[in-house]
């Protein structure tokens, strides 16, 4: 996270503004390893260390829930420059204003455990 | 050897690194997704008893937070051992574009002094992006239920629809704020 600076609020800002290729790099290269290797796991009934074949649970489906909860992490997203794996990574470069961001961000999934049954789903 | 892996990462170092970090999840039975962390810590800190959303085995969940201690841990190595004294090559245009919205030195440091201090925490403009943005983050994550890791990554691994369309939720918010609402905050 730190080395290929997927931390760095500069190349959230630069992802947003498609003006280069390395976030998409990173995240397409991780994506496409990724579905090759759970098309493998499924194919040949590959089993955990705990014995059980790895299985992946289907989300259910709904639209208003990922497109607005989506939509809303997406605007947190640009504005601190992290998702919730480099704000942990931030914190442990050092960067210890980031430890007001984890606690807002604390905050916002309690507040949404508080309201949730009133929004769509 | 550490000169060697102390020069910035490519992306097709990175990238593989992400998926070899999912697929090690998988074999040891768990999954990949960061932002459950939060909820779990609202559990652990006895938000169960104010929202059923919080009332459940939060002890089944505690590999996560040990596997984000690790990233925190990765984080200080990284930043204490492997540091690059170059700064971040960044896209000619996003340079300017930042310096325009009066960002000084893009590039130079992994995040801008401008928004990352404790001074800046205490300013209108700090205030809204870290801790409104911190809320979101939050609060978005749980609604949509997963974040980059779990849905951009293992969602789309598993070629699922609803991550799908929680990506295209994740880029509608951040093309909304980097291109609209970004250049008025910083201007505050």
């Amino acid at each position: 996270m730190t080395k290929a600076q997927v931390i760095s609020w500069f190349r959230i800002y630069e992802m947003f503004r498609f003006d280069a290729f390395h976030m998409y790099g990173i995240i397409g290269s991780a994506v496409l390893l990724g579905v090759i290797g759970v098309a493998l796991i499924q194919r040949f009934g590959i089993k955990s260390t705990e014995g059980m074949p790895i299985a992946f649970s289907p989300k259910s489906m709904s639209i208003a829930r990922y497109l607005f909860g989506g939509t809303i992490f997406g605007l947190g997203w640009a504005m601190t420059g992290a998702c919730p794996g480099p704000m942990y990574t931030l914190i442990g470069g050092g960067f210890s204003v980031v430890l007001v961001v984890l606690a807002s961000a604390l905050l916002g999934t309690f507040t949404y455990g508080l309201i949730r049954k009133k929004l769509p789903h | 050897m550490i000169e060697f892996i102390s020069q910035p990462w490519p992306w097709y170092v990175a990238g593989p690194l992400i998926a070899l970090t999912m697929f090690l999840l998988l074999f040891f039975g768990k999954n990949f997704g960061v932002s459950s962390t939060l909820r779990t810590a609202c559990a652990i800190g006895g938000a169960g008893k104010l929202s059923d959303f919080f009332d459940y085995d939060w002890k089944s969940q505690v590999w996560n937070l040990v596997f984000v201690g690790g990233m925190v841990i990765g984080g200080f190595i990284a930043s204490t051992w492997l540091q690059q004294p170059d700064p971040i090559p960044l896209a000619q245009g996003t340079v300017e574009k930042l310096q325009e919205l009066g960002i000084s030195n893009p590039g130079e440091q992994y995040l801008p002094a401008e928004i990352f201090s404790w001074e800046s925490l205490f300013t209108l403009r700090g205030f809204i992006l870290l801790v409104v943005g911190g809320f979101f983050i939050g609060f978005g994550t749980r609604w949509a239920g997963g974040c980059t890791s779990g849905h951009a990554i293992s969602g789309l691994s598993n070629l699922q629809l609803p991550s799908l369309i929680a990506v295209v939720g994740f880029f509608i918010g951040g093309l909304l704020m980097t291109h609209l609402l970004l250049p008025l905050i910083l201007q505050l």
